[in-house]
């Protein structure tokens, strides 16, 4: 560090120049950066609408209930892939969240010492993939597998929920994108949870053991209920992040603008039917829909976030356990 | 010594029994989920491994893609390409970061670190594809995708990543620091980039890392910036760049064996290096934290 020449006088007036400059400076600059931050994301939702106005205006709010997608007719409205995005999202969340949960639970409670840091970083590094890597191996290899084994398996033996109907014959649609969203959204919720289960205080979860109690009915009585607001924001958390996947999802759910309650079946999600027309779409009405489709999609997302910042800010995360 | 022979059985029954079968239960679940997430990260990377291998050779990793219909090449263009675009998004994104993040900690009054904080998080929480639109309405529409386009997409999505890092790593300076610095007489500023900024090294060049090993493998924000571009290696930044992601996607979608086997080939590289970056990352942080002390 530069040496500070003394300087005894105590009134400010006196100080150097360099130094009042430099103070007014650094506040300046970094107050700008910060705005610049907010500045950014208004601009992204101003440019993103202003973008979709065209189409916005043209269709109106009607779009979103509309199903047809066909640019032969010019005929688009966005219901098959609102409809692609919570299915696929839903599936992510119901397999993941007692995955993730259970993770977390054998991070905090189960692990033996040794293994306890290794395992965390792994389940860290499964976050790590980049998501056209996950996609290219959902389409090229765990595709085929659901195809030939798994989609025939479960329509053979629960083919009596519509759910489980026709598999596809290459291995791409909706439970496909749902098992690689479920990848990507299960080391978010297990790495959140594992933070809330280690602030849970030491006091309660012995004090449940002390009286008898076994471990599950520990974590059922005492660490599940009082982390419950924060595993909810996680659960959103992970929400957000597989209603916004474009890359993996357009690689692996086939692509279509069919709603059919069969899972096997391929559809789009927003961001998939988006991410799809990069190579150009077909006409003008087409591209200005595609972005009307990408101004719904931000909204979602902004809320989804918005919702789960709120609850990890306002409600106490841990709220009874201390 | 004789035992005492208890006149109750102490083997559980009953409804102790059911309750420690519930519990063994529990936590066999509890085991088989770990191993769930562990296997399938080795499955993926032994996957990208085997299919890879082929693939890889020198003449791959320093040849551009060959012609059309033509055997052989490799993804240098890409390799290159990305180097600069994600290059170009940290130039951006690093400094920004950094100085929301002294703002948010030496500066700020709590009311306006909040928001800003707020917006840092949602910004986080946004999807990339939109990103990429919002960069598609700014820069290409009218000047058609470029290298600089799909750096300022990357940089958008590096950016809060970089400035919370920042954030959390001079939260963790010891106020006895900034205090003594201080009470020297030490100016404002000079106290931040001569004495908080150099022992947050460290923590920020930890985040900054992790926010390149990321935006090195984001392909949703380059779709609409950069992904339209001519396969040979370029360096003008006006004109879209080759790049590893796109060049996955884009081969990926197609129905040929042999681009399928490049494609697995540039996952490989992509994943190495961000694997290479997070142990650094780790690393890295380790050290910060042992001269922090902590």
């Amino acid at each position: 560090m530069a040496a500070v020449q003394p300087d005894y006088s105590v009134s400010s007036s006196s100080r150097r120049l360099s130094d009042r400059i430099g103070d007014v400076a650094i506040k300046v600059i970094t107050a700008l950066a910060a705005l610049a931050s907010v500045v950014l994301l208004g601009a992204v939702i101003w440019k993103v609408i202003h973008l979709a106005w065209p189409a916005i205006t043209k269709y109106g709010l009607s779009f979103i209930t509309e199903t047809t997608w066909d640019p032969v007719k010019r005929q688009f409205g966005a219901l098959a892939f609102i409809y692609g995005t919570a299915m696929s999202s839903l599936i992510a969340l119901v397999i993941a969240t007692p995955l993730a949960i259970a993770i977390a639970l054998w991070l905090t409670e189960l692990a033996p010492g040794g293994v306890r840091g290794i395992v965390g970083s792994l389940v860290e590094m499964l976050a790590a993939i980049p998501s056209v890597v996950l996609g290219l191996w959902g389409i090229l290899v765990l595709g085929p597998f659901l195809a030939n084994h798994l989609e025939p398996w479960l329509h053979d033996h629960l083919g009596f929920i519509p759910l489980f109907g026709e598999p596809s014959p290459t291995g791409t649609g909706l439970f496909t994108a749902g098992l690689i969203l479920t990848i990507m959204v299960v080391p978010i919720i297990a790495s959140i949870c594992r933070e809330l289960f280690l602030q849970v205080s030491n006091e309660l979860e012995e004090g449940a053991l002390a009286l008898g109690s076994t471990r599950w009915e520990m974590v059922r009585g005492v660490i599940l209920p009082s982390t419950r607001t924060g595993i909810a924001a996680a659960i959103i958390l992970g929400l957000g992040r597989a209603l916004g996947e474009a890359i993996a999802v357009t690689q692996v759910i086939g692509g279509g603008t069919n709603i059919s309650v069969n899972i096997f079946g391929p559809i789009d999600t927003l961001a998939s039917k988006i991410a799809a027309a990069y190579q150009g779409a077909g006409s003008g009405l087409e591209a200005s829909s595609l972005l009307y489709l990408a101004a719904i999609l931000m909204v979602i997302g902004l809320i989804t976030n918005l919702f789960a910042q709120v609850i990890v800010r306002v409600f106490d995360p841990l709220k009874g356990s201390h | 010594m004789s035992a005492v022979t208890p006149s109750v059985s102490l083997k559980p029954s009953g409804g102790l029994r059911r309750r420690q079968i519930v519990n063994r239960i529990m936590e066999l679940l509890g085991w088989s989920a770990a191993l769930a997430a562990v296997g399938v990260l080795f499955i993926v990377i032994f996957s990208v491994l085997v299919q890879a291998w082929p693939a890889l050779s020198w003449d791959f990793l320093t040849k551009p893609p060959a012609l059309f219909g033509q055997p052989g090449g490799g993804i240098s263009s890409a390799i290159v390409g990305s180097a600069i675009i994600v290059g170009m998004a940290t130039a951006i994104a690093l400094p920004v970061g950094i100085l929301i993040g002294i703002y948010l900690t030496e500066f700020a009054p709590r009311f306006i670190a909040q928001p800003v904080q707020l917006v840092l998080d949602i910004l986080n929480g946004l999807p990339t594809i939109i990103t990429g639109i919002f960069v598609y309405g700014l820069l290409v529409i009218g000047h058609g995708q470029s290298a600089y386009a799909g750096a300022f997409a990357l940089a958008i999505v590096m950016l809060p990543l970089v400035a919370r890092a920042a954030q959390e790593t001079l939260l963790l300076v010891p106020s006895v620091l900034r205090e003594g610095s201080l009470a020297l007489g030490v100016s404002r500023w000079r106290s931040v980039t001569g004495v908080i900024l150099p022992t947050t090294l460290g923590g920020i060049l930890t985040g900054a890392v992790l926010a390149v090993a990321r935006a090195a493998g984001e392909t949703a924000p380059l779709l609409f910036t950069c992904s339209i571009f001519n396969p040979a290696v370029s360096t003008d930044v006006t004109k879209a760049m080759p790049n590893i992601p796109v060049l996955i996607f884009t081969y990926s979608e197609q129905p040929d064996k042999a681009l399928h086997e490049q494609a697995w080939g540039a996952a490989l590289v992509l994943m190495l290096f961000v694997l290479v970056s997070s142990l650094l990352a780790k690393a890295l942080l380790a050290r910060s934290r042992g001269k922090l002390g902590r």
